[in-house]
């Protein structure tokens, strides 16, 4: 150890040769810095550090969780647009259909009643040209008495022969049709 | 102290008896400035970094970003870089050593205060004795005392023959070079550079003081190159606490290597 002659210039030292108490004085002086900085700085920087990484990987988390979530939520959103779609095109090729359906029984029932009508009129043509013929059969049958009477000169006046006779006549008549 | 040098004839220049300070009390005769500032390095570091880290949150306050940047630069760039897997064990020894190193060599440089501790060369030895215990320890803890002493006298991987010269200066690199260099390093730089500014503002003093003229004229030139030295120094004193840091760090993980 050196001793401290500071009037004494002339004494050389080796500055290579440590005091004791310096040596000692720093390992105390050290150790006391660590203890401190150990025990009260490191593990709060440290759990500073872990706060912080762990803040920045739940963001992220968090970001990557809301992505998926939208994006299922879209895909959802297509599915029901296209779903959406198809039931319209369903509905619109039910409705075509069901007119077309609608416009053919219409049809077939008009058809229906067209016939009908037809028929009906048909019968009645028929009816009424049946009571002509039959009215002017007797109307012919009694000008032509009248008529054959005369110029026979006889007065056909017994019905039943005046009937055979017209009825004769015309058949006659039809036949030479 | 700089009024002992003009007693004589000339200029006499600053030389190791400045370092030689003394006491601060005459009957505490160990109570020297460099023990002094020793102890309030130990305050000023832990004062800082107590208050820094005390509300330590997710958004940092000014403080706390201050001192954590102090402490993300040791455990990442020092520790986990060097050292890899396992880092964190080492962190709080190696942020101590940063912190105490810088703070006591900044002191050469801080007014009033204005002498790096580590010009004394007892603490840089203390230092360097707790670094080359720690990583002694931690390698003979790895890989046992026995494969530990082998792989350092007889590295493997190497033929027999080179063993004659590879063996002395392996074990004499790893047992003497290292610790005295990791201190010496240290001492020898705070101890020149401090030596270096006494020699130009003691010079700008003598100079003013001087009865030529012309001396001073020249004196402002000494001061000068004195203050821009000082911004040197200051280069000085962070980088020799980096690598007094980061060498320990590799020694660390040379230790901890399977094969040196």
């Amino acid at each position: 150890m050196r001793t401290f002659n500071f009037a004494a210039e002339a004494e050389k030292v080796n500055p290579l040769i440590p005091h004791t108490a310096e040596l000692v004085v720093g390992a105390i002086a050290f150790t006391l810095l660590f203890l401190v900085l150990r025990k009260s700085v490191v593990p709060m920087f440290e759990k500073a550090f872990a706060a912080r990484t762990e803040a920045i990987e739940g963001g992220i988390k968090k970001a990557e969780q809301a992505q998926l979530e939208a994006q299922r939520a879209l895909a959802s959103y297509n599915e029901q647009l296209s779903s959406a779609q198809g039931e319209a095109s369903r509905l619109r090729d039910e409705a075509r259909a069901q007119g077309a359906a609608i416009l053919e029984e219409l049809r077939t029932k008009a058809q229906e009643e067209a016939a009908r009508i037809t028929a009906a009129a048909h019968a009645s043509i028929e009816a009424e040209r049946q009571q002509a013929v039959t009215s002017l059969r007797n109307e012919v049958g009694a000008l032509a008495v009248e008529l054959a009477s005369k110029i026979v000169g006889e007065a056909l006046d017994d019905q039943a022969r005046q009937s055979r006779i017209v009825d004769r006549f015309i058949e006659d008549l039809e036949k030479s049709k | 102290m700089i009024n002992l040098h003009f007693s004589g004839e000339g200029f006499v220049p600053p030389s190791t008896n400045d370092f030689n300070l003394p006491p601060i009390f005459e009957n505490i005769p160990w109570l020297t400035k460099p023990v002094l500032l020793v102890f309030l390095s130990v305050i000023v570091v832990s004062v800082f970094f107590v208050l820094s880290a005390r509300k330590a949150a997710v958004v940092p306050s000014k403080l706390q970003f201050a001192g954590e940047g102090i402490y993300a630069f040791v455990r990442n760039d020092l520790a986990r870089d060097v050292i890899g897997h396992d880092f964190m064990r080492f962190v709080p020894y190696l942020f101590t050593l940063f912190t105490f190193v810088l703070t006591n060599n900044l002191f050469g440089i801080v007014p009033f205060l204005q002498f790096p501790a580590m010009s004394h060369v007892g603490f840089p030895y203390v230092l360097a004795l707790f670094s080359f215990f720690i990583f002694h320890y931690v390698g003979i803890r790895k890989q046992g005392l026995g494969k530990y002493l082998k792989d350092i006298a007889f590295m493997p991987g190497v033929p027999k023959a080179v063993y004659i010269l590879l063996t002395p200066i392996e074990v004499a690199t790893f047992f003497l070079v290292r610790p005295l260099t990791l201190s010496l390093r240290l001492f020898a730089n705070m101890f020149a550079g401090h030596l270096l500014l006494l020699v130009f503002i003691m010079g700008g003093d003598y100079m003013v003081h001087d009865s030529h003229m012309i001396m001073k004229i020249f004196a402002p030139f000494s001061f000068t190159f004195g203050i821009v030295l000082t911004f040197f120094e200051f280069m000085v004193q962070c980088l020799q606490a980096y690598i007094f840091t980061l060498l320990t760090a590799l020694y660390i993980a040379g230790a901890l290597a399977d094969e040196h």
